[in-house]
């Protein structure tokens, strides 16, 4: 647009950090709560679907149509039942974007058991319920974290899509941005969300690292 | 309910370049658009990094980059920047979205084939060429086909978004209809998109069945 409007003015960022500083907590909040409801919600589906084949197919079937559902369009069906620029109306939405990636890595995870490890389980003693929190989730935690990986980095980006329904976190800086033609909030917002996807990557990496202590044994051996 | 009925029942929203019909069109032209735009660049570039198995890691890198971009925020810029004179500059972001999944899906499923299989199309005498053509793409495509499938998907959301700077399509009703506080407009529109999305998904299972070889979808299956 206009030519001598630097990319970012650095005192404009200066004089709004506290601005700045509580729209990254909504945003925070609001991709986060997803994530964490989506994963108490797909650990039992899953399983389930694990457990009864039949359940399987329908499931992810679902969890398909669900993910494909554009989240602009999802946001504005919800309005008449949760409200306009309300923080439930972003929240639903993403659970179920959580639900689709997670209940099928779930299932995945718990397929990639091999049979042998499960019959060793079996011939050591172990009864169903103690197999499957002993040997077969230990096992499943790699698929389910890369799972939680797409799905957490996704939900902190789609977050921003709420500010065109009046609540979008840090989103709200690209709508503010281009009302005023000014590329400062909107690089701020890009580079924000970006961060704080890779560090919540970071973390969950992390956290894959801790929980499965027997990869990185076997790497170095 | 009743929104619903109020938009789809006025006349006036079929008719016309502002009626369902004709921003229905605009939504298909511009998701194909941006959509074979994408394949020209992603599926040549993944055919060889997979084949090749050069840049694979920068390819895995910027697939993950990708994920966490803010689509609105990147529409917004990238037409603040090249500026709002037509509706082409529109379809850069959507282009930028949609190549990703396609270089990727692309590159792991060329790159995912089996080695036996690879050396015995070598054995049998073929060239590279024929190798990747005749061998690696047949039996990668489910793989190439999911990423197209979650493109496609992609273009068409991200479409409904770009309405807010300009992009005509579905999106209009949404963010026209927020700004007038128009709802049953807003909804109409919503519904419609979810229509769309609904529409692609079930598009790219027929041309799976249609274009997968029943060898290789059986394996994909057994897996």
């Amino acid at each position: 647009m206009n030519d001598t409007e630097p990319l970012v003015r650095w005192d404009w960022i200066g004089r709004h950090i506290p601005d700045i500083t509580e729209r990254l907590l909504d945003h925070v909040i609001m991709a986060l709560v997803p994530v964490l409801l989506g994963l108490l919600i797909a650990l039992p589906l899953g399983l389930a679907s694990a457990r009864w084949r039949g359940l399987y197919q329908p499931t992810v079937g679902v969890m398909n149509i669900v993910y494909s559902l554009p989240s602009l369009a999802v946001f504005i069906v919800l309005i008449p039942v949760t409200g306009l620029a309300e923080r439930t109306t972003v929240i639903i939405p993403l659970t179920f974007y959580t639900l689709a990636v997670l209940v099928p890595a779930v299932v995945d995870g718990l397929e990639s058991v091999p049979d042998h490890v499960r019959q060793s389980a079996v011939a050591m003693g172990f009864g169903p319920t103690r197999r499957l929190l002993r040997v077969d989730m230990p096992i499943a935690v790699p698929v389910v974290l890369a799972g939680l990986r797409v799905a957490t980095v996704s939900s902190i980006s789609l977050v921003s899509v709420g500010a065109l329904i009046g609540r979008g976190g840090l989103g709200y800086y690209f709508i503010d941005g281009w009302q005023r033609q000014f590329y400062t909030p909107i690089i701020v917002g890009i580079v924000l969300v970006m961060v704080l996807a890779v560090l919540a990557d970071g973390v969950l990496i992390l956290a894959q690292r801790l929980l499965t202590p027997w990869a990185r044994a076997r790497r170095t051996s | 309910m009743n929104w619903l009925i109020e938009f789809f029942g006025t006349a006036a929203n079929w008719s016309g370049p502002s009626g369902i019909p004709a921003r229905l069109l605009e939504h298909v032209e511009f998701s194909a658009v941006a959509l074979l735009l994408s394949m020209i660049i992603a599926i040549p570039l993944g055919l060889f990094i997979g084949h090749t198995g050069r840049g694979g890691v920068v390819v895995v890198v910027a697939a993950n980059a990708a994920r966490a971009l803010p689509t609105l925020g990147l529409v917004v810029l990238i037409v603040l920047l090249v500026g709002v004179g037509s509706t082409w500059p529109v379809l850069a972001p959507l282009i930028a979205l949609a190549v990703p999944p396609i270089l990727v899906n692309t590159y792991e499923g060329i790159r995912g084939v089996e080695r036996d299989l690879r050396d015995a199309a070598y054995g049998m005498g073929l060239r590279g060429g024929q190798v990747l053509l005749k061998v690696l793409v047949p039996v990668a495509l489910p793989l190439i086909l999911l990423g197209l499938r979650i493109a496609a998907i992609q273009v068409v959301a991200t479409a409904t978004v770009a309405a807010y700077v300009g992009l005509g399509g579905l999106g209009r009703y949404i963010i026209d209809g927020l700004a007038t506080k128009d709802f049953p407009s807003t909804l109409g529109g919503a519904v419609l998109v979810v229509a769309l999305a609904l529409l692609v998904q079930l598009g790219f299972a027929v041309l799976q069945r249609a274009v997968v070889s029943p060898g290789v979808s059986r394996r994909v299956k057994s897996r």
